[in-house]
């Protein structure tokens, strides 16, 4: 997943110093995923040194599994941020669109598949009215985020507790399409000696579209725009407005495939779920390389700062450390991974 | 205009044949829907119950404490006001909002005994009825609370442990959702003072996928757990997976129900789960309230009122399966 660039022909010896390629070693350096990939390295090297199981391919599904849960989300989240804005939602909107799919289609008898599909318009839904409100009033996405999440904690144990009587969604798994959903949300293939579970697939592809889209297209090139400055990016012609409210969109789509992944896996939904997931997008978001003030970051920086996360959380029980700690260890982890993403990333700048 | 219609009944027919489709032939609501036999109701004069426990959001195991307080209320014609808050200092400023409100009665979970003392006794000695249930077993008599409905988290760990014991079991993960909860790490230490094999684990409660991912890179790293505790009835349902995940022989104990958990012992996924009845501590702390205020009397004669630990396991779940269908058990 790492970049790789070509190397251009450097024939000509009198070249303009300000059109002069750099070496490809800097270049690569310079790039802001690569902080996080050293990062990742290091901490894939740390465990394999002192947790016997970590060596086990066959557990490497596991480890994968536990970094595309938080990949699915902080590939948007980090789109998100390099466009300038927070979603403090996200985490919360996993379980609201698990919910919407489970509680629509068990309380009018539909079909399964009926119930995603609702559940995907309700978390297209969230997402453009996040993006909506932030450009009507102004205020800081971190407020107005702030806002929705508070709401849609409510809504999720509200409207469970309306419907259900209880505050988790009825079990669906006898429901007509189950099975099919399942199939596609909630299944696993086995290559060899490794079990994927499909949510892997899911996390590569989407940071592999992201990648592309911010890299090489003209709507990538928007969300850089709109996140350096936003009023000099609208003076050129960037449509700002379309910008934002579609990178809310984008997070919206990426909870609801989330939350189908929770519902078919478990196939009931608990409505307090998801209430700090928002932080670790962020977190991951950040170890990748995004500057918490926009207009600078990495999909695929974000996707490994995911693997950091799931190979800290799993790799502390790998190793068999005391439990009591293991928060302190897994902040300790993140902020050397921090570190050592720093570091690089400022001697590749001197170069 | 006979095209017009041929089209418009086409498409009506379409529109039919989706809907249709649309609509699933087995499960949801419509097939759960039956009602369970209640009792009659008193005729003694309107009460209030303010009903304060330490709930999370969205943990089912207090669907059943609440069904329970609701149906006793239904019962007593008691106004019944709940809230929760799993924070000790707001569940705290609930007791005095209650007392402020002159309600007739308090039930309160004492899971944060010191947070809760001075307000709990502000409201006795205010004259308002006090009952606890579920958490503080060692806490509510010095607070001159009238009666304790719940269990000793610490005796159905040991029950626990010895159940493990007894079952030949070699080594057991007890599985902790929030990490700090006095009540869940009391569980855990019980099981481990009758079975001292015992190992603590840490989830994150409010994210499945991660606390999946957790139990089966544990299990993949010691092979030699075979048994899995967990401290509620999502986490087994979880847990079973996991142990599939990570092709493991362990098997899956717990600590309270739902019933999705009842099926799941039935279908034997699940061997076993301790069970507090969660239905009975609310019942019985309403009901308390009602005959301390209707005839002066108390329940458990000045010393706890136990609702556990019991068992569930292949040879009762069928008596229990009927109940947990309604939701009550």
């Amino acid at each position: 997943m790492t970049a790789t660039a070509t190397e251009p022909s450097r024939g000509v010896a009198t070249q303009d110093d300000r059109v002069a390629t750099r070496p490809l070693a800097a270049r690569l350096l310079s790039r802001p995923e690569v902080g996080s990939l050293i990062a990742a390295i290091v901490i894939f090297l740390l465990f394999m040194a002192v947790a016997e199981p970590f060596r086990n391919v066959a557990n490497v599904g596991t480890i994968l599994y536990g970094a595309s849960t938080i990949g699915i989300m902080a590939v948007p989240v980090a789109l998100l941020m390099i466009g300038g804005e927070f979603d403090l939602s996200a985490g919360v909107a996993v379980t609201t669109s698990g919910l919407s799919a489970s509680l629509l289609a068990w309380n009018f008898g539909l079909n399964v598949w009926v119930g995603i599909l609702l559940a995907l318009a309700v978390s297209v839904a969230i997402g453009a009215f996040n993006g909506w409100l932030l450009l009507k009033t102004g205020l800081p996405s971190f407020l107005v985020t702030l806002g929705t999440f508070f709401i849609l904690q409510g809504v999720n144990l509200g409207v469970t507790r309306l419907l259900t009587g209880n505050v988790a969604s009825a079990d669906i798994s006898d429901m007509d399409g189950f099975a099919s959903a399942q199939n596609i949300f909630g299944s696993e293939v086995t290559l060899g000696p490794v079990t994927l579970k499909i949510t892997v697939l899911y996390w590569v592809l989407l940071t592999v579209i992201a990648a592309y889209v911010l890299l090489r297209t003209r709507a990538g090139n928007w969300v850089f725009a709109v996140g350096g400055d936003a009023a000099a990016a609208r003076a050129v012609g960037v449509p700002v407005r379309a910008t934002k409210i579609g990178l809310f969109v984008a997070v919206g789509f990426c909870a609801w495939l989330s939350g189908m992944h929770l519902l078919f896996q478990f196939n009931t939904v608990q409505s307090g779920e998801g209430v700090g997931k928002e932080f670790i997008f962020i977190i991951a978001a950040v170890i990748g390389g995004c500057l918490l003030t926009g207009g600078y970051g990495s999909v695929v920086g974000a996707s490994l700062g995911a693997l950091i996360f799931g190979m800290t959380q799993l790799g502390i029980n790998y190793a068999g450390w005391n439990p009591d700690w293991f928060r302190t260890f897994l902040g300790v982890m993140l902020l050397l991974a921090t570190l050592v993403n720093m570091y690089v990333k400022r001697r590749a700048d001197l170069r | 205009m006979m095209r017009r219609s041929r089209m418009s009944l086409l498409a009506a027919g379409a529109v039919t044949a989706l809907a249709l489709a649309a609509c699933s032939s087995s499960g949801g609501k419509q097939s759960t829907e039956g009602d369970a036999g209640k009792a009659g109701t008193a005729t003694t004069p309107r009460m209030t119950v303010a009903f304060i426990t330490h709930a999370a959001p969205g943990d089912t195991f207090w669907d059943l404490v609440r069904k329970g307080a609701e149906d006793a209320a239904k019962k007593d014609n008691v106004d019944l006001q709940y809230q929760s808050d799993p924070d000790g200092a707001n569940q705290a400023n609930l007791v005095q909002s209650a007392i402020d409100k002159k309600v007739d009665g308090i039930a309160v979970t004492l899971a944060k005994p010191d947070a809760m003392k001075a307000n709990v006794q502000k409201a006795v000695q205010g004259g308002v009825p006090v009952v606890a249930l579920n958490g503080g077993i060692d806490a509510w008599k010095s607070m001159g609370v009238l009666g304790y409905f719940g269990q000793d988290e610490r005796i159905a760990g040991q029950a626990a442990g010895e159940r493990l014991t007894k079952d030949g079991a070699k080594k057991a993960l007890c599985v902790i959702q929030e990490q700090g909860h006095v009540g869940l790490e009391a569980r855990c230490d019980g099981t481990k003072s009758t079975f001292p094999n015992t190992e603590k684990i840490y989830v994150t409660g409010t994210d499945m996928p991660s606390v999946q991912a957790a139990i089966t890179s544990k299990l993949q790293q010691d092979k030699s757990i075979d048994r899995v505790l967990t401290l509620g009835a999502p986490f087994a349902l979880t847990a079973v997976k996991s142990v599939k995940d990570a092709s493991s022989s362990a098997k899956v104990v717990t600590f309270d129900t739902n019933k999705d958990l009842v099926g799941a012992i039935k279908g034997g996924q699940v061997e076993w789960a301790v069970d507090q009845q969660p239905y009975l501590q609310g019942y019985l702390a309403v009901d308390s309230l009602w005959l301390y205020k209707t005839n002066g009397n108390t329940i458990g004669g000045g010393a706890a009122t136990l609702t556990g630990p019991a068992f569930i396991d292949n040879t009762n779940v069928a008596a229990v399966e009927k109940f947990a269908s309604n939701g009550t058990r």
